[in-house]
């Protein structure tokens, strides 16, 4: 196959960038996106020209390193894939690919197609856990989870933090993220003790990262590799309604002694 | 050539008495550090996959003051992040006769005798702890309906000791790793420093003291010190170029560590796995794995006519060869991996391979939708024959699964003692790094509970041994001294000396040329004549990659040729050591064959008389020169006898 690749190229953060269109042949059908602009990049790479920079890792779905803006939509056309494995037999001879970061204020282009996402550590820091040590678990076994809880809570688990949820949204939030975190926990007898601090502490790290609001778009649950369901948002409303109204942040004692 | 060290054996510092209380003795006998002095300390931990993730939230829960640093833009995205089946665990839930003892023995045996027991015990030790650690984190681990935990089984077990998330375990596993680990980013006992890649460690008076790693982002050269540094990098099957291993996995961390003097144990030893989708085409830049618990229920075949070119749905059942049930009766399409990678590859190359290439073979789920119905076949399998068809454009619910061998492990590493601790004071290593404890073969769902095992529940105790054991660490050092100086200058010279390079093939082209001649010769199939031509083929390549490769771009950039130059770089000398690791080696075991030495039925022959050690090997300045070191391994508790899974 031969297709043309029509993608986003900035020098830096603070650099202006612009769309550049390259021809690329010898595309194999089951070859993926991905594979497809490391031939491009062994093609300018041979002519002196700079590679594409773009993320990657695991190639297969599930680190969510790769995150491009493919023909205007989060990873692309299909539903449920990742650029990665997004194959190219989806595109005919001698189409025309556009690739392009994923834009959101909270996520800064670094360079071409690499953005900033560590937003959302910063978000999980705030919350995203149990507070358990390692030494101080109890058997598994005697926290029992009805199987339809237990599956429940990974769906929402099943999260990769790609950031397509943010830059499939018109306000770019980050809500779909934070929601299936807050969810997952919400479920779960071990995410109870921290419950309402979660929720608002989450929450707070989102909005002062600078993402948009929710405005019920659903652009973020198509666009989601792992098909996370919007219902998360709902949840994690419902769990922060609630902590306001109950949760008091005491603060540490020092104790007597 | 290489050479024999003169000295006595390697010492492991195996505490004494019987095995089931060499950790609690061990445990009790430690050194500590108070709490108080904890803050004082300062650790480097590089990597956060399961084994450096758990080790840095460890040792900051302990009050350990950690750098943590690694080459992904967030700790979340480590390797171990793409873990399929499952994790093992001795919790006997299923009430099948499972036990530490039992694990243990597996573990031994499924290694092929080439692990060191009073480790491998340990591990069977934790394995429980583990389960019930990431539980407590909130893992969503699979569930029976009345609560309880769910299991399946793997390869090289007959009981069912895997627990699982859907076939996402490595996933949820290092996601409940991570959280622990952003909760102490939270309280301010670990930094984070991702994007960043280690390029050298710095040695000072002897010990392990820091090291010197490129921002990926702007290209500076940094330097961090620290009281003692903590490596779980991953494993090196990327050495190969095609492997199951994400993109970014390399070895130049042990590597570079290995050149200032940690000794590489078994580096021949690397893990083919039997069930990944075939090659497709020259430009594919991974091969994508399909796990192991799928021979829970597929059943793997061939036809049995050669060359048979029909397809699968009309070739009757009496002319496919169900081969691994046919010829291991007792665990069937459960036997080991390197058992099934040889048996599918004895298939294709005796003419009975299918699909375009006859490179493959066929994985059938026909008769477990019959048995249990789509609905169960989807709850099990359902992300990865969703994998499987985004892939290949295939449904396994109508067709046959076409799977063929891939690299996939490297049970070779950089040696370690007991104590997780390399030939370097100071210097430990965990998780897949390490030479592990899996001896010349690595059990499906072993790597995950080793990984969380060394993180967890090891290193909090034997680090702050050797903390508490090291006087000298009272004087502490920063990035003045001479030796970060030293190492930063060596680092900026190879890495402007690649970036300069103005030759005429890339990178990736080298990286395709060495897998091809591991593959070839250092894969599924070993023997004296082939390696000894892998190495020569191995040292013009080298040469040829100083002369005449291109990288291009800046070293002040963002600039992932340069990255990816630098790991060549090392896969190219390590390439050399693997070849002559199993040159050396004259027997076979687990995933190291030998095609001079098996059995009139094709299986492993082990030479226990001769090679019944641990191969650990000492740079010498020359990669074609290593100094081979010898730990020597006891068979106290499980004794040597010939693997069977008839
Ligand atoms: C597809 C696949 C499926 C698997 N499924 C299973 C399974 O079901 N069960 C099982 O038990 N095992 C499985 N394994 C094996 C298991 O996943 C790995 O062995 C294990 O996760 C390795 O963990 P680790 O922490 O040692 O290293 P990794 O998870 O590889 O982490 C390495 C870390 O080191 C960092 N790093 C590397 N080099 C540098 C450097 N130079 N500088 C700075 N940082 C660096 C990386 O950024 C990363 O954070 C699977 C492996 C693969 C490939
Ligand atoms: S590269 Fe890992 S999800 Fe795409």
């Amino acid at each position: 196959m031969k297709v043309k690749i029509k993608v986003w190229r900035q020098a830096g953060p603070n650099e202006k960038g612009a769309f550049k269109t390259y021809d690329v042949d010898g595309i194999l059908p089951e070859m993926s996106l991905l594979e497809t602009l490391d031939v491009l990049n062994e093609q300018l790479t041979k002519a002196g020209e700079e590679p594409v920079a773009f993320d990657s890792d695991c190639r297969e779905g599930i680190c969510g390193a790769c995150g491009l803006m493919v023909n205007g939509m989060a990873h692309g056309p299909r539903r449920k894939c990742t650029s990665c494995e997004l194959r190219m037999r989806h595109f005919g001879e001698g189409a025309m690919i556009t690739v392009e970061p994923f834009r959101a204020r909270a996520f800064p282009v670094i360079k071409d197609l690499v953005v900033d996402r560590s937003a959302f550590d910063r978000i999980i820091a705030a919350g995203g856990y149990t507070s358990v040590n390692a030494g101080s678990a109890p058997d598994a076994n005697s926290i029992l989870i009805p199987k339809d809880k237990a599956e429940k809570a990974m769906d929402s688990a099943a999260c990769i933090g790609c950031g397509a949820c943010v830059a499939a949204c018109p306000n770019a939030s980050a809500s779909l993220f934070v929601g299936a975190k807050i969810t997952q926990f919400s479920l779960l007898p071990q995410g109870q003790a921290e419950r309402d601090r979660r929720a608002l502490r989450m929450v707070a790290q989102m909005d002062e990262e600078g993402f948009g609001n929710c405005s019920n778009h659903a652009e973020c649950e198509a666009a989601c590799p792992k098909g996370i369901s919007i219902s998360n948002i709902a949840n994690m409303r419902r769990e922060y309604m609630h902590a306001g109204r109950v949760y008091e942040e005491h603060a540490g004692g020092g104790g007597a002694g | 050539m290489i050479k024999i060290a003169e000295e006595p054996m390697m010492n492991a510092q195996i505490p004494d008495g019987p095995i089931e209380s060499k950790w609690a003795n061990h445990k009790s006998n430690i050194k500590l550090v108070s709490p108080a002095n904890k803050r004082k300390y300062t650790v480097i931990v590089v990597g956060t996959g399961l084994a450096g993730g758990a080790a840095a939230a460890s040792l900051g829960e302990l009050g350990y003051n950690v750098l943590n640093f690694c080459i992904q833009d967030t700790p979340r995205r480590a390797h171990s992040v793409a873990a399929q089946g499952g994790i093992n665990a001795a919790k006997n839930y299923q009430n099948d006769g499972d036990s530490v003892w039992r694990l243990f023995y597996d573990t031994v045996k499924g290694g092929d005798f080439r692990a060191r027991e009073a480790n491998v015990y340990r591990l069977a030790e934790l394995s429980a702890n583990i389960i019930d650690q990431c539980a407590a984190q909130g893992v969503p681990f699979a569930r029976e309906y009345g609560g309880t935990l769910a299991n399946r089984s793997f390869g090289g077990a007959q009981v069912s000791r895997t627990f699982y998330a859907r076939g996402q375990t490595g996933q949820q596993l290092l996601l409940g790793c991570y959280s622990s680990l952003m909760r102490q980013v939270d309280a301010g006992t670990v930094k984070l420093f991702p994007r960043r890649e280690m390029l050298d460690l710095v040695v000072i008076d002897g010990r392990a003291r820091g090291i010197v790693c490129r921002n990926l982002i702007s290209g500076a050269i940094e330097s961090y010190a620290a009281d003692a540094v903590v490596l779980a990098t991953g494993g090196y099957a990327t050495a190969f170029f095609l492997s199951t291993n994400a993109v970014n996995s390399n070895a130049t961390a042990i590597w570079r560590c290995h050149k200032k003097g940690a000794l590489f144990a078994n580096p021949c030893y690397t893990q083919i796995h039997p069930t990944c989708i075939p090659l497709a085409g020259e430009s594919q830049s991974k091969l994508t794995l399909m796990s192991e618990s799928l021979r829970n229920d597929g059943r793997v075949w061939v036809p049995k006519a050669k060359g048979d070119k029909r397809p699968p749905s009309q070739i009757p059942e009496n002319e496919r060869d169900y081969y691994l049930e046919r010829i291991y009766p007792a665990f069937g399409n459960l036997v080991p991996r390197d058992i099934a990678s040889r048996a599918a590859k004895r298939m294709c190359d005796s003419g009975h391979g299918v699909g375009n290439t006859g490179y493959a073979v066929y994985l059938d789920f026909a008769d477990a939708i019959k048995r249990l119905g789509v609905d169960t076949v989807r709850d099990r399998y359902g992300n990865l024959f969703d994998m499987y068809d985004e892939i290949t454009g295939e449904s396994p619910y109508q067709l046959p699964m076409r799977i063929y061998p891939a690299p996939h492990y490297t049970m070779g590493g950089l040696w370690v003692d007991y104590n997780l601790m390399s030939t370097i004071p100071g210097l430990h290593v965990l998780g897949e790094a390490n030479f592990s404890d899996h001896g010349a073969n690595r059990l499906g769902a072993s790597a995950l509970m080793q990984g969380l095992a060394d993180g967890y529940f090891v290193i909090p105790y034997t680090l702050g041994h050797y903390l508490a054991d090291s006087k000298v660490l009272s004087a502490k050092v920063t990035t003045d001294h001479p030796a970060f100086k030293e190492a930063v200058s060596a680092v900026t010279e190879q890495t402007r000396r690649l970036v300069g390079a103005s030759g005429k093939h890339t990178v990736r082209e080298y990286h395709w040329k060495l897998g091809r001649i591991l593959w070839d010769h250092v894969g599924m199939g070993r023997n004296a004549k082939g390696l000894e031509q892998a190495m020569s083929d191995i040292r013009a390549l080298r040469d040829e990659f100083w002369k005449d490769v291109h990288v291009g771009g800046s070293d002040q950039d963002f600039n992932k040729n340069l990255e990816f130059a630098g790991r060549v770089a090392d896969f190219m000398e390590l390439g050399e050591l693997m070849a002559q690791d199993a040159w050396h080696r004259n027997e076979s075991c687990g995933g190291h064959f030998r095609e001079e030495y098996q059995t009139p039925e094709g299986e492993a022959k082990r030479d226990d008389q001769n090679f019944c050690y641990v191969g650990a090997w000492q740079w010498s300045g020359n990669p074609s020169e290593p100094v081979l070191h010898k730990e020597e391994l006891e068979f106290d508790y499980v004794h040597l006898a010939q693997r069977s899974y008839k």
